[in-house]
């Protein structure tokens, strides 16, 4: 009885929250609409990620790189092809699906640190791929490429950040129920178990080799998908925009919002799109002390991140109100 | 208990919602001009890779700020906002954002960087926000037709290049110059300024390019090579550290070019003294802006009172650092507009009075060198002057020389 109704209040909050983020670009100015668009963009990464790192163990430190491939896809099939940009966002998956798998295939000789140590030189190296001449013709070089922001379609009445912004919701909340039943199945506990015992998820019979690459792979389509999006949504992609920082700020969205928690993908790109400005805001001198005291204070208060946090204060004032009247249960 | 736990939900969405609306747009005086004050907006590097040129945002900051003690422009004070954008496109982006849609600011002023200003190009023209003093030598911030509220503030490196290319075409015509050029748009805009500016004769007077990388260690294999060229004059189109490199490498294999040097690394503090003042005897570079630290203007005014502000009002900043001048500069050209503009400050007023400066002479550009725009023309600064080096300081030679 108590499981089913804390059930339910899951999937009421969850609708909620659905509601919320579906009001919020009528209700705030552009500019903030625009902003939360790049909150979105950035949880899509995050939660692929997480799926890599939080649930499957494998440490990256190059997803800037993916998410650069996923906008320079879009950028370029808009600008050379003409390309529709809803057209781009799966082209730009596929693509990073495909450098995943092929990069996770020698990565999966890597373990812990070697395979940070190996995705971090991915990171860094992408601007310097992206400025290489032979390539030019196509990415624009250093100059990079301008892109158009598309308007409504069907003459709604809507300005073209709020139609982003809806658009790109549609897209993560897709991305995000696909990540949920992917962890909930099979895949899932395979994932996890190879995260926790890889010798034993073995000698279950699970293909630890076929589902790490796999893993790789989807994470980099999620972050390709983030990667079109935010081309589309910032209107220009040039190597300056994808710095090696790029790739550890998605590391630290992932850590701050919680490992291996969905909803933590979100908590992290708040932080990642926030957190910034504030510390500019506060000091203009040292903004990026400020943001170092910032992680500080939330790894220190908040040590299983945003998500895990809340998950125990949510049970805190459970067990609190159980205590104070309601039937007595076992905290779960 | 359950309409408790729907109160609080409820309470919570009602917090959420109000402290969304707290983050709406204000309303009050249009496009950020009151009686009191006009909101001028800015984006620089203070932090990230380029944010060696925050001082150009901190110098901007400080000229205003005499400016608003001195009483502001026409009883209104300036209210600079400059906000960091740490080099990054999409950062410039949100941050010009912010500052159009958020602080409501009337222009921008002075935004740096070349893929930075690219990436807010589109918007700030859809918006028809006046986009000036871009502070960037890419020629693309001069095109009225396609960008009317974008003018650039540099000398452009193309420009700059086509200086060179009229000098040595009328001394030295039959001269065999090797290039070398950082590979990127800067670089290529100045090889392509030379070589528009020598015309027909550029296929036969560029004997060998060469480029390096930002990140390469060294270019002393560059240098070997376009010494083995055979080539008499070398076109040295470097940032600071590279062009130490360069001048020094050049100096140590016994090359002895006619060396032509790119403003961008003629300073004598962080690139000449490193490479060894010996070995940079005879180099050649444009200039436009007075050096504060050069001891020819040891007595001019302008530089006095340039010093003066500096001391007051950036006591801790490099005084070296001519960085700081063309912040400077840029604040100057700031307060010119808005008193040309009066009383109305409108956005299409700005763009206006921005492209009616006629031969206005700067306080601390170079005699001669004036601002000069018109409707048709958004090039402000479009004439340098050729100077060599001594030993000691840069000495200026020649007539000041049009780019046009």
């Amino acid at each position: 009885m108590r499981g089913m109704e804390a059930d339910r209040a899951r999937w009421i909050l969850i609708a909620v929250v659905v509601v919320a983020a579906c009001a919020l670009p009528f209700v705030v100015s552009s500019y903030r609409v625009f902003q939360f668009n790049l909150v979105l963009v950035y949880s899509i990464v995050l939660i692929g990620l997480n799926l890599l790192t939080g649930f499957n163990g494998q440490i990256s430190l190059g997803h800037g790189a993916f998410y650069a491939i996923g906008a320079y896809v879009a950028a370029i099939l808009m600008h050379h092809a003409g390309v529709p940009y809803w057209a781009t966002v799966p082209a730009a998956g596929l693509t990073c699906f495909v450098a995943g798998c092929l990069f996770g295939l020698p990565a999966l000789r890597l373990h812990g640190h070697y395979l940070a140590l190996a995705t971090f030189a991915l990171g860094v190296a992408m601007p310097q791929i992206l400025k290489y001449q032979g390539l030019e013709h196509w990415t624009g070089g250093v100059q990079g490429i301008v892109i158009s922001k598309p308007k409504p379609p069907l003459g709604l009445p809507l300005t073209q950040d709020q139609w982003l912004y809806l658009f790109t919701l549609a897209i993560a909340l897709l991305m995000f129920w696909i990540a949920w039943n992917l962890l909930r199945g099979r895949i899932g506990r395979a994932m996890v178990a190879i995260r926790d015992h890889p010798i034993a998820a073995e000698a279950m019979g699970i293909n630890v080799a076929a589902v790490k690459t796999l893993t790789f792979g989807v994470s980099a389509l999620y972050a390709g998908v983030g990667g079109a999006l935010g081309a589309v949504v910032v209107q220009f992609v040039a190597p300056d925009s994808f710095v090696a920082l790029l790739s550890i700020s998605f590391l630290i969205g992932i850590v701050i919002g919680g490992l291996a928690s969905i909803s933590g993908a979100i908590y992290g790109a708040l932080f990642i799109q926030f957190v910034p400005n504030i510390a500019d805001q506060i000091s203009r001198a040292a903004p990026w002390a400020v943001y170092g005291l910032f992680l500080l204070a939330f790894v220190f208060l908040m040590p299983t991140g945003v998500a895990g946090f809340l998950r125990l204060a949510w049970a805190r004032l459970t067990a609190r109100r159980a205590a104070a009247g309601g039937p007595i249960r076992e905290p779960r | 208990m359950e309409t408790k736990r729907w109160l609080r939900a409820l309470a919570l969405a009602a917090l959420a919602a109000a402290a969304f609306a707290g983050c709406g747009e204000q309303s009050g005086y249009e496009q950020g001009v009151s009686d009191t004050e006009i909101k001028v907006g800015s984006t620089n590097p203070y932090s990230g890779p380029a944010s060696a040129y925050g001082t150009i945002g901190r110098a901007e900051s400080a000229y205003f700020k005499m400016i608003n003690d001195r009483g502001g422009v026409n009883g209104r004070k300036i209210n600079f906002i400059s906000l960091d954008d740490g080099y990054s496109p999409p950062r410039t982006v949100e941050q010009v954002r912010k500052l159009v849609e958020e602080e409501q600011v009337l222009f921008l002023a002075g935004t740096l960087g070349t893929p930075t200003n690219t990436a807010i190009h589109q918007y700030v023209n859809s918006r028809g926000v006046p986009h000036i003093f871009v502070n960037t030598g890419a020629t693309k911030w001069g095109d009225p037709k396609n960008f009317p509220w974008t003018m650039g503030f540099n000398l452009s490196y193309t420009a700059e290049s086509r200086i060179y290319a009229r000098y040595l075409l009328e001394n030295k015509p039959d001269a065999k110059i090797a290039i070398l050029y950082q590979n990127d748009d800067y670089g290529k805009d100045y090889v392509e300024g030379l070589k528009k500016g020598l015309g027909d004769r550029a296929a036969k007077m560029i004997v060998a390019e060469a480029s390096y990388e930002v990140t390469d260690p060294t270019v002393d294999s560059q240098i070997v090579s376009l010494q083995a060229s055979g080539a008499d004059t070398f076109f040295n189109v470097t940032t600071p550290k590279f062009a130490a490199q360069a001048i020094r490498k050049a100096y140590d294999i016994g090359w002895r070019p006619l060396h032509i040097l790119n403003n961008v690394s003629s300073s004598v503090g962080s690139v000449l003294a490193p490479a060894g003042l010996e070995k940079s005897v005879g180099l050649i570079t444009a200039l436009y802006f007075k050096d504060p630290i050069d001891p020819q203007w040891a007595n001019d005014d302008d530089v006095k009172a340039y010093t003066e502000w500096f001391r007051k009002y950036m006591p801790d900043a490099d005084f070296k650092d001519a960085f700081n001048v063309s912040g400077y500069l840029i604040g100057q050209g700031v307060v010119h507009v808005l008193e040309a503009c009066g009383d109305e400050l409108t956005r299409a007023n700005v763009m206006k009075q921005m492209a009616s400066i006629s031969d206005l002479q700067m306080p601390m550009m170079l005699p001669g060198i004036k601002w000069d725009t018109g409707p048709e023309d958004f090039f402000l600064i479009e004439s340098g002057q050729l100077a060599r080096f001594d030993g000691k300081e840069w000495k200026l030679f020649g007539e000041v020389v049009s780019a046009r």
